[in-house]
């Protein structure tokens, strides 16, 4: 389960929206490089902003691919706007929110709402803080007319137990 | 709408897309030779023009391949040796009127198409395609 910056998908509306959620954790290896002590401070973990960005990739990329069956080899191409207003620290949970702008043979857009749950706060609310919007390509449909590996390298083993969530926690509207 | 608010539109859609300055988005600026757009900035801005000029009573759908040419190296009778043949010649013109190819045509080498696709390219295009909707 490298690289899986979301825990689980908690809902899916196909095509439209999807909802998951990570749990920061003291464990995680990343957080004592981010910042370690030095003269000036104690230790600072912090979850870094560009694997916030990867967590809310994650989630709108299955959403992307979820609406073909997981056929098609779903890239991130572009950071359109992200900021992140608010450090996230261990104990806290994010919970990313994937909305579908736009989705064609090509290639898909999509919005997405960064809220974190301080599970030590008294209120208990999710507080959002910030904004990451996508765009992912279907690069087998590149226009340079670029050939890759048949085999779905994207939607690998790694992503498995996420998948099969998508059909678990699909919610009506 | 005017030609002069279409180019205000396309000059909003360009700057969030390629991160451009207003005052370089001007009519005959190259979106890639100028304003380095990328092959994935055209999805991009096909998906923001579409956004900008539709309203709720009429959509305004760019089909795929229409205001970008696409797959041309798959079509052995466009593309030989690396270059634009007569039919392919026919054929971009045909598909896309909104861009100038009269530079292009003495060189006619396939990688330079996108290069020949201009600011002022976006406006002829969207200018034709709402006077005909």
């Amino acid at each position: 389960m490298r690289w899986m910056w979301i825990d689980q998908i908690v809902e899916h509306e196909p095509g439209v929206r999807m909802v998951a959620v990570k749990n920061v954790s003291l464990a995680e290896e990343h957080l004592h490089d981010h910042f370690p002590a030095d003269d000036t401070h104690d230790a600072l973990p912090i979850m870094p902003a560009s694997l916030i960005i990867e967590g809310m990739a994650q989630t709108a990329g299955i959403m992307v691919g979820a609406v073909n069956d997981f056929q098609e080899k779903v890239i991130l191409a572009k950071i359109q706007r992200a900021r992140v207003d608010a450090d996230v620290v261990p104990g806290q949970t994010l919970r990313y929110e994937a909305v579908m702008d736009r989705i064609d043979t090509n290639g898909a857009s999509t919005t997405g709402t960064i809220l974190r749950l301080d599970h030590a706060a008294k209120d208990g609310q999710w507080q959002q803080i910030g904004q990451v919007d996508l765009m992912f390509s279907h690069i087998d449909r590149n226009m340079a007319g670029i050939a890759f590996p048949k085999e779905n390298f994207v939607f690998s083993e790694n992503f498995k137990p996420l998948m099969k969530q998508v059909g678990e926690k699909v919610v009506k509207r | 709408m005017s030609r002069d608010e279409i180019f205000k539109s396309v000059q909003k859609v360009l700057e969030e897309a390629l991160g451009a300055d207003e005052d370089e988005i001007t009519l005959d600026a190259s979106l890639t030779a100028d304003l380095e757009a990328e092959s994935i900035d055209f999805l991009d801005i096909v998906f923001r023009l579409e956004k900008a000029f539709s309203t709720p009573e009429k959509p305004f759908k760019i089909s795929q391949g229409e205001l970008f040419p696409e797959n041309l190296m798959e079509n052995p009778a466009w593309v030989s040796d690396g270059k634009l043949t007569d039919e392919g010649m026919v054929m971009l013109r045909e598909r896309m009127p909104h861009v100038d190819f009269s530079d292009f045509e003495n060189d006619r080498e396939v990688t330079k198409v996108a290069a020949t696709i201009t600011v002022g390219s976006l406006v002829d295009f969207i200018e034709r395609k709402l006077a005909t909707a």
